[in-house]
C-alpha cells in the first residue's frame, strides 16, 4: 500500500502561506503614503480595470487602501498576540507553581474575563486607555491569554509530576525558576500552536473594535475604518467599498487559521498518526 | 457534600464573580483619560461658553468627582433599582436598559436557538465520523465563518437581501416614522430577520465545532469500540453511546454562547442600527455615559453567569459521576 | 462443519506514524502471526504489555483502527472471515472480552449494557441471571461503570459476553490490576466457557496465569511469533524450544527468578532476521537472515537451532 506523506505536502503549502503573508504585509507597509492619497477627480468609481476594487468618496484607490489595511491588521495581530501568548505563559506557570491561593487568583480572574462578553470587554478596556491604537492593542492583549493559559498550567502540573523537575526543586531551585528553566522547552511547542491559534481572533476583534469606533482612529489605514465609512454609502448601492476589503481580511484570516490548524497537527503528539 | 450545599456554592461563587465585575468595570470607566465634555459638546462649543456653564456641565457629566465617591453614589443607585441616571439619555439607566432589552432579547433568542439548533446538528454530522465528506464540508463552512468578521457578514446580507434584491428592510427594529403602537408584529419580524441571520451564521461555527470534537472523540473512545465489537451498528451506536455522552457538553455549551452572542449582537446591531443593548453599549462608550455602560456591562455579565452557573449546576446534578462523586467526598 | 473454530495464518498488523515531525513510518506490531483455536480449547497468546496485542483481537473482530492495517488469512470454522461475516458474527458468535473499565459507556448502566440494548422480562431475567453467576447482586444493574472495582469490571464485561452464548471468545488483557486470587477467578470463568464448548483466545502479557489456565500458548517477542507449544511444556525447560522461552522460564519465581539482561526492541528499532538475536547467547551471524517457522513435537518454532537438537 502506497501511503502518501500529507505532511509533507502540508508543510509546503503552510511554507507558501507564510510567505504570501509576509508579502500581503510589507506590500501594504510599503504602500501606506499611496494609498491616503486622494483625488477627487477620480471618486466613487466602481471597480475596474486601473482600480479593481474601485474608489471611494475622496478617490482614494481602494485596492491600496485594503492593502494597507490588512497589513495594519495583521501587523497589530502579531503584537497583541505574541504580548498575550507571554501574559498566556507565565499566568500559566504561576497558576501551577504558585500554590493554591494564586491558582484561585488566576483561575478567578480567567472566569472573570470570560463573563463579559468578549466585545463589551474591550470597548471598556479601549475606553479605559482612551481609545485609539493603544485602546485597541492593550485591549486585545489583555483579554486573549485566557484559554492558552489554562493549557499551559494543565501542562506544567503534568510535567512537575515528572521526576528531573522534583530532582531540581529539592536541589535547591527556586520554585519559578526551576519551572521557567526546566518546563519552557517542553511548553514551546504548546506555545507556538496558541500564538498561531490566537491571530485569527486578535485581527478579527482588531477589525470590530476598530469598526465601532473604539479603536485606529480614522485617519489609520484599518480596514475596521474602510468598512465603517462605506456603512454611510451601502445604501447609495457603492457595494466595493465594503465587499473587497472585508472579503480580502477574511482570506488572510483564514490563511493564518490553515497555519494555526497545520502548526498544531505537526507539533501536537496527540496527533502523531494523522 | 450534598448536592443543596454544593449548588449554593455555585450561586456563591456566581455572586462573588459579578461584584468583581463590577468592581473591575468602575475602575476600567475610572481610569479613562478621556473628557465627556470635549466628546459630548465639542472643543468648539466649549470655548463659546462662560466659566459658570463649564462647571455646571462638569458637575453633569461627573468631572472632578473621586471614583470612590462615584462608585459609592453608583452602588446607592443600584441598590435603589434604578442604577442611576443615563447621561445622554436623561433617562434612569434601568428604563434605557429595559426598552433596549426588549428589542434585543428577541433577536438573540432566535439567533441563540438557530445557531444552537443547526450547530448542534452540523457538529453531529461532521463529527460522526472525522475526515469523511460531511466533516470536510462542515468544518470548512466553520472555518470560512470564524475567519469572517460577523459585522461583515451582515453587512453583506445588508447589501444583498436589503438593498439588491429589497426583500426586507434596510435596518432599525421598526419602519421609520411610525409610533411604536402602530407598529405590527410583522414589521417587527421583517426588520429582526437579517440581524438574526447574521447573528446566528456567525454562532453556528463556534457550536458545530465544539460539538464535533466531543463527538469524534467520543465516537473514537474505547467504549464506542466495544460497541461496535458487540455488533451494535453505526446508527445505533451514535444513538445510544454518541448522543448520550455529546448532550451534557452540548448543554453547556449553549449556555456558554450567551456570551458570545452579545457581543455578536453588538457588532450587528451597529450595523443595522438596531435600538438594542448591543448599540446602546457601543454609544454609551462613544459617548462617555459612565452610569449608562456600567449597568449594561453588569446586566450582561449577570446574565452570561447566570448562564454559565445554571449550565454547572445542571450538569452536576445530572451527570452520574459528578453527583455519585461529590456524595462520596 | 470442518477445520478450526479459528485459524490465523501468517497475520501482520501495521500502524502507520509520524515520527519526528515529517518522516512517515509503518510500525510493524504483530508480524507473521499464526494461531488456531479448537472448541473447547483455551489458547493464550503472550506478549509484553504495551506491545499492541490487543490488535490482533481487534483485527478478528474487524475493528482496527483507520490508521493499522492488517495482512494474512483468519478463517472461522475453515471458511475466510470476512468483512460481512465479521459484521454479521461478532457480539454473537464471537464475542470480545475487553480488558478495562473504558470499555464501558461511562454514562449508562451497567445492566443496560450488559443486555446491549435488548428489552423484555426475560433478558431482565437472564442478565440477572448470568450477573449472579459470577456473584454480582441485581444491585449492580443500577451502577455506573466508574462505581465498579477492578474485579467487578472484568466480571461485568465477561457477563456481557456470556450474554450472548458465544463460540468464540476473545480476552484481551482480562486479568490486569486484579490481586492474584481475582486474577484466577477471572481466569476460571474463561475455562468454564471452554467446558460448555466454546473456544477461548487469550491475549495477555502474564505467562505464568496463562499456563495455569490455558491449554497452549503462543510466545511473541516484539511482535513475532517466537514459539508455539501446550501449556505442559513449560515444566521442563528441555522442552522448550526457543531461547526466549527459555529465558522466560528461567525467569519465573519457582525456577529461580533469573531474568536476562536488556530489553525487547521497541518495533520502530527491529533488528533484520530473529528479533531476539541481540540478547540471545547462541546468536549465529544466520540468525540475522529470514528465519522460518519449524514444526516441533508439541507446535512450533521460529529458531535455526532447532533442527540440529531434534
Amino acid at each position: 500500500m502506497k501511503i502518501t506523506n500529507r505532511r509533507r505536502k502540508m508543510v509546503l503549502w503552510m511554507v507558501l502561506t507564510v510567505l504570501l503573508l509576509i508579502g500581503v504585509t510589507v506590500a501594504g507597509w510599503l504602500v501606506g503614503e499611496k494609498a491616503a492619497v486622494t483625488d477627487f477627480s477620480r471618486k466613487n468609481l466602481a471597480p475596474c480595470l486601473a482600480y479593481p476594487f474601485g474608489t471611494d468618496f475622496m478617490g482614494r484607490d481602494m485596492f491600496l487602501r485594503t492593502l494597507a489595511g490588512i497589513s495594519s491588521s495583521i501587523r497589530l495581530g502579531l503584537i497583541t498576540a505574541a504580548v498575550s501568548a507571554v501574559i498566556a505563559f507565565f499566568m500559566g506557570m504561576a497558576s501551577a507553581v504558585l500554590g493554591r491561593t494564586a491558582d484561585a487568583l488566576i483561575s478567578g480572574l480567567i472566569d472573570l474575563i470570560m463573563g463579559i462578553p468578549h466585545i463589551l470587554l474591550l470597548i471598556l478596556i479601549s475606553y479605559a486607555c482612551g481609545k485609539g491604537f493603544w485602546g485597541v492593542t492593550v485591549g486585545i492583549s489583555l483579554t486573549h491569554w485566557t484559554s492558552l493559559a489554562r493549557l499551559i498550567r494543565g501542562e506544567v502540573l503534568q510535567l512537575k509530576e515528572s521526576n528531573y523537575i522534583k530532582i531540581a526543586s529539592r536541589l535547591g531551585h527556586g520554585k519559578l525558576k526551576a519551572a521557567a528553566v526546566h518546563m519552557t522547552p517542553h511548553l514551546l511547542p504548546q506555545l507556538i500552536t496558541g500564538l498561531v491559534l490566537m491571530f485569527p481572533h486578535a485581527i478579527l476583534h482588531e477589525a470590530s473594535i476598530t469598526f465601532l469606533g473604539f479603536g485606529l482612529p480614522p485617519e489609520e489605514p484599518a480596514v475596521g475604518i474602510i468598512l465603517s465609512e462605506s456603512m454611510k454609502y451601502l445604501v447609495m448601492g457603492k457595494w466595493w467599498l465594503a465587499l473587497f476589503p472585508g472579503l480580502f481580511l477574511a482570506a488572510a484570516v483564514l490563511l493564518f487559521h490553515f497555519l494555526g490548524q497545520g502548526i498544531a497537527l505537526l507539533l501536537d503528539p496527540e496527533n502523531a498518526h494523522r | 457534600m450534598d448536592s443543596a450545599k454544593w449548588v449554593g456554592m455555585q450561586i456563591l461563587r456566581m455572586a462573588v464573580l459579578l461584584a468583581a465585575v463590577t468592581v473591575t468595570v468602575f475602575a476600567l470607566l475610572s481610569l479613562s483619560p478621556v473628557d465627556p465634555l470635549t466628546t459630548n459638546v465639542g472643543q468648539t462649543a466649549l470655548g463659546s461658553m462662560s466659566a459658570e456653564q463649564v462647571k455646571k456641565l462638569q458637575e453633569y457629566w461627573g468631572v472632578g468627582v473621586p471614583p470612590t465617591v462615584r462608585f459609592l453614589g453608583w452602588a446607592k443607585d443600584l441598590l435603589r433599582g434604578d442604577l442611576g441616571i443615563s447621561l445622554l439619555y436623561r433617562r434612569p439607566v434601568i428604563e434605557v436598559i429595559g426598552e433596549r432589552f426588549f428589542n434585543s432579547v428577541w433577536l438573540m433568542a432566535a439567533a441563540w436557538i438557530l445557531s444552537g439548533l443547526i450547530g448542534f446538528f452540523l457538529g453531529v454530522l461532521a463529527g460522526r465520523k472525522r475526515g469523511g465528506t460531511a466533516d470536510k464540508l462542515v468544518t470548512g463552512y466553520c472555518l470560512i465563518t470564524a475567519s469572517t468578521p460577523a459585522f461583515w457578514i451582515a453587512m453583506v446580507l445588508l447589501m444583498v437581501f436589503a438593498v439588491w434584491l429589497k426583500w426586507l428592510p434596510i435596518g432599525l427594529a421598526v419602519p421609520i416614522g411610525m409610533s411604536s403602537a402602530d407598529v405590527s408584529l410583522s414589521d417587527r419580524i421583517a426588520h429582526m430577520i437579517l440581524p438574526a441571520l447574521a447573528l446566528s451564521m456567525t454562532g453556528i461555527s463556534n457550536i458545530a465545532l465544539h460539538t464535533r470534537e466531543k463527538l469524534a472523540a467520543v465516537m473514537e473512545s474505547d467504549y464506542v469500540l466495544f460497541a461496535r465489537a458487540r455488533g451494535e451498528t453505526e446508527r445505533s451506536v451514535l444513538i445510544r453511546h454518541g448522543l448520550r455522552n455529546i448532550a451534557l457538553p452540548a448543554l453547556t455549551l449553549q449556555f456558554a454562547s450567551v456570551s458570545e452572542i452579545f457581543g455578536g449582537s453588538v457588532l450587528v446591531e451597529q450595523v443595522f442600527s438596531y435600538p438594542g443593548l448591543g448599540q446602546a453599549a457601543v454609544t454609551a462608550g462613544l459617548g462617555s455615559d459612565v452610569p449608562l455602560l456600567m449597568g449594561i456591562t453588569v446586566i450582561t455579565a449577570a446574565v452570561v453567569f447566570g448562564g454559565n452557573t445554571a449550565a454547572n449546576i445542571l450538569y452536576g446534578l445530572i451527570d452520574p459521576r459528578m453527583r455519585k462523586g461529590r456524595k462520596k467526598r | 462443519m470442518n477445520g478450526h473454530l479459528l485459524e490465523v495464518k501468517g497475520l501482520s498488523i501495521s500502524f502507520i506514524q509520524y515520527d519526528r515531525g515529517l518522516h512517515q513510518v509503518s510500525l510493524p506490531v504483530i508480524r507473521d502471526l499464526g494461531v488456531t483455536v479448537d472448541r473447547g480449547e483455551m489458547v493464550a497468546v503472550i506478549g509484553s504489555s504495551g506491545s499492541g496485542k490487543s490488535l490482533l483481537a481487534h483485527a478478528v473482530m474487524g475493528i482496527l483502527p483507520y490508521n493499522a492495517s492488517a495482512e494474512g488469512e483468519i478463517l472461522y470454522k475453515g471458511e475466510p472471515l470476512t468483512e460481512e461475516r465479521q459484521k454479521a458474527l461478532r457480539g454473537k458468535e464471537i464475542v470480545l472480552v475487553p480488558q478495562s473499565v473504558s470499555y464501558l459507556d461511562p454514562l449508562m448502566k451497567v445492566g443496560e449494557q450488559v443486555k446491549n440494548g435488548r428489552k423484555g422480562p426475560s433478558w431482565r431475567e437472564k442478565c440477572r441471571r448470568i450477573l449472579g453467576s459470577y456473584g454480582l447482586g441485581p444491585e449492580t444493574e443500577a451502577l455506573y461503570p466508574f462505581q465498579l472495582s477492578g474485579g467487578m469490571t472484568r466480571r461485568v464485561l465477561i457477563s456481557a459476553a456470556v450474554m450472548e452464548e458465544p463460540e468464540l471468545v476473545i480476552a484481551d488483557e482480562p486479568t490486569p490490576g486484579l490481586h492474584l486470587d481475582a486474577a484466577k477467578r477471572v481466569l476460571g470463568h474463561f475455562r468454564e466457557m471452554t467446558e460448555k464448548g466454546a473456544g477461548v483466545l487469550l491475549i495477555t502479557h502474564d505467562l505464568e496465569l496463562a499456563l495455569q489456565t490455558a491449554d497452549r500458548v503462543v510466545v511473541l517477542y516484539a511482535g513475532t511469533a517466537v514459539e508455539e507449544t501446550d501449556s505442559r511444556a513449560f515444566d521442563r525447560e528441555d522442552t522448550l524450544y526457543h531461547p526466549y522461552t527459555r529465558a522466560l522460564y528461567r525467569a519465573m519465581p519457582e525456577h529461580g527468578f533469573r531474568s536476562e539482561p536488556g530489553s525487547q526492541p521497541y518495533v520502530k528499532e527491529l533488528p533484520a532476521g530473529c528479533p531476539y538475536r541481540p540478547r540471545c547467547t547462541m546468536a549465529l551471524p544466520e540468525c540475522s537472515c529470514e528465519v522460518p517457522l519449524r514444526k516441533t513435537d508439541r507446535g512450533f518454532v521460529r529458531c535455526i537451532h532447532r533442527e540440529a537438537e531434534v
